[in-house]
């Protein structure tokens, strides 16, 4: 129907046929002048040269990527070597925000199955309880994290209070911490797809496994998982790109000695580094991570769309 | 029949529920009821009292938390607004304008600020404002926070939009009422839980920003997280916790909002 066909108000409505370009323009002014154009200007800002008080100089170079890559020495003159420093950063980075994932799934599953099978009300309050969180300031989810987890903080005290340890744990600066506080930031992120998925499963294939003969666990292995699997990636997603590019939760809990990105990145601009060329090319290296993971699984999304 | 088993219930899975709760809120908690400790130490309990309240409000550092939260309030009303308003327009134009060119690139262009990494953004923004010349400031700081809230605005504003059939619209323009005027007195009111929900939500997310302030802020301003952050560097004191418990209520205050008012026009 021509101009005035009605719709549901889903996508293919046209009340406003005409209009469209109009009105996103908004949308694209703001987010490409600010946001799409900044990141050009960044991947040109890896190539340049860097100025010693911050900020570059207008020459093309290599030089940032080769200090990404390179040891040369010193002063320069020796036959390259390969620089392990900020790889074995990113290394550390890419295995702590995929220990937060593992957590976050092992917690984060029966926590999604079990609101999605509460009833209506129950379940709504249940998720509103799991989303609060997140919607409290991250930096003072952190800080709190701080709080309770260090050498003489509550934890200890209560454990020792119990007599479960003679000597206070410690959990602060390791490794540990970090993946703690990366769990503890982006758990609901787990909790919402998975649990969204959970929600449109079909009982009747249990009732139909379990008619067969298969146990539970075994339902829950051979049909369950592989049915609600888009959620779970989704939400492995959700952890992973925002964990492997933390700033507060390596910052706050890790301490000096457990470094990750995030912190890379920030000594380029604020720190004594100040290396700026540096900091836009492991931003870049960065952003090409995520986005290839992002690439690879809207290509995997539209393959199970297509297979359907 | 009847079943002996229930299907839907897993040994130790409510066990497990209980405890991501418990580990949700066990920080929080903590922090709050430390922040009626009556004692200079964070370690040692004295007794309740307000006085960490009253240390916010008139202590030594009373000027500093308040200057930085009233930059918080004004940047994040402003940059709420901005942003609601952009990201109603582009779900009208995603959901109710028919085909143009470019619309499915606007779907991956509007969702952006949520693909990039926060720290990328902000050494983009930071990069990009010092090459035009743009003085770090209240100003930087405004921009940076609309351009990623219009994701956090557009999604409940476009799921309310979807839920919303366009035959009210219609049957408006049957009874000449112009595109305008359609817009305006049919589509609007009946989003408006939709659009107070998106405001909310971007309120909050500008309010917690802490990575792209951090970068974008010139020397001075600060809002009420980096002023945090200042401070939290040189160890946790009573004070910080009696203000985090303060912006905490507020986060709370403000979600249960919107939670409440997305719900109310769901039932409509």
């Amino acid at each position: 129907m021509a101009g005035g066909g009605i719709s549901s108000g889903g996508q293919g409505s046209d009340m406003y046929e005409g209009l469209g370009a109009r009105l996103i323009l908004p949308a694209w002014a703001i987010i490409g002048f600010f946001l799409v154009l900044p990141v050009g200007l960044m991947l040109i800002y890896s190539f340049l040269t860097k100025e010693f008080r911050g900020g570059v100089i207008w020459e093309f170079s290599l030089a940032a990527y080769d200090q990404f890559f390179f040891d040369r020495g010193l002063f320069g003159d020796e036959p390259p070597k390969i620089e392990w420093t900020y790889i074995n950063i990113f290394w550390r980075s890419i295995w702590q925000a995929a220990l937060a994932t593992v957590f976050c799934l092992f917690i984060g599953f029966p926590t999604a199955w079990f609101i999605a099978t509460r009833s209506g009300s129950n379940r709504q309050i249940w998720l509103f309880l799991i989303t609060i969180p997140y919607w409290v300031n991250l930096l003072i989810r952190t800080i709190s994290m701080k709080f309770l987890i260090r050498d003489n903080g509550p934890l200890n005290e209560f454990l020792l209070w119990t007599g479960l340890v003679d000597s206070p744990l410690h959990i602060i600066n390791t490794n540990f911490a970090v993946q703690l506080g990366l769990f503890y930031s982006y758990l609901p992120f787990m909790v919402l797809p998975i649990y969204a998925s959970v929600e449109r499963y079909n009982f009747a294939f249990s009732e139909a496994a379990a008619d067969l003969y298969a146990s539970k666990w075994v339902t829950l292995r051979l049909i369950i998982l592989p049915i609600v699997k888009p959620g779970i990636i989704a939400g492995c997603i959700l952890v992973f790109v925002p964990s492997l590019g933390a700033f507060l939760a390596p910052d706050l809990l890790g301490g000096a000695k457990n470094f990750m990105i995030g912190s890379l990145i920030e000594e380029q601009f604020k720190g004594n580094a100040g290396n700026w060329p540096f900091g836009a090319a492991i931003s870049m290296i960065l952003l090409s991570m995520v986005m290839v993971v992002l690439t690879l699984y809207a290509r995997a999304q539209s393959k199970e769309e297509a297979s359907r | 029949m009847t079943r002996k088993v229930d299907l839907r219930r897993f040994t130790g899975f409510q066990a497990i529920t209980w405890a991501c709760l418990f580990m949700l809120y066990a920080p929080l908690i903590v922090v709050m009821v430390y922040s009626f400790n009556d004692s200079n130490s964070i370690t040692i309990w004295g007794g309740l009292s307000l006085r960490w309240y009253g240390d916010v409000f008139w202590g030594p550092e009373a000027e500093k938390f308040k200057v930085a939260a009233l930059n918080s309030i004004v940047i994040a009303v402003s940059a709420a607004v901005v942003s609601t308003a952009i990201a109603t327009s582009a779900a009208t134009a995603l959901l109710r304008a028919g085909r143009f060119r470019g619309k499915s690139l606007s779907f991956v262009l509007v969702n952006m600020p949520l693909m990039v990494p926060e720290i990328v953004t902000a050494v983009a923004s930071l990069i990009f404002f010092s090459a035009i010349g743009f003085t770090a400031g209240y100003l930087t700081i405004l921009v940076a926070h609309i351009v990623f809230c219009i994701p956090f605005a557009y999604l409940p504003i476009a799921a309310r939009m979807q839920s919303i059939e366009d035959v009210y619209e219609h049957a408006a323009q049957d009874l000449y009422a112009s595109k305008w005027q359609a817009f305006r007195l049919i589509l609007l009111p009946l989003m408006a839980p939709g659009i107070i929900s998106g405001f909310l939500l971007a309120f909050i997310i500008s309010l917690d920003d802490f990575i792209i302030t951090n970068f974008v802020k010139g020397a001075g301003i600060e809002t009420l997280p980096t002023a945090i952050f200042g401070s939290v560097k040189q160890g946790i004191k009573p004070n910080i916790m009696a203000i985090s418990t303060l912006l905490l209520l507020v986060s709370v205050l403000f979600v249960t909002l919107s939670w409440l008012v997305g719900r109310k026009g769901q039932k409509q």
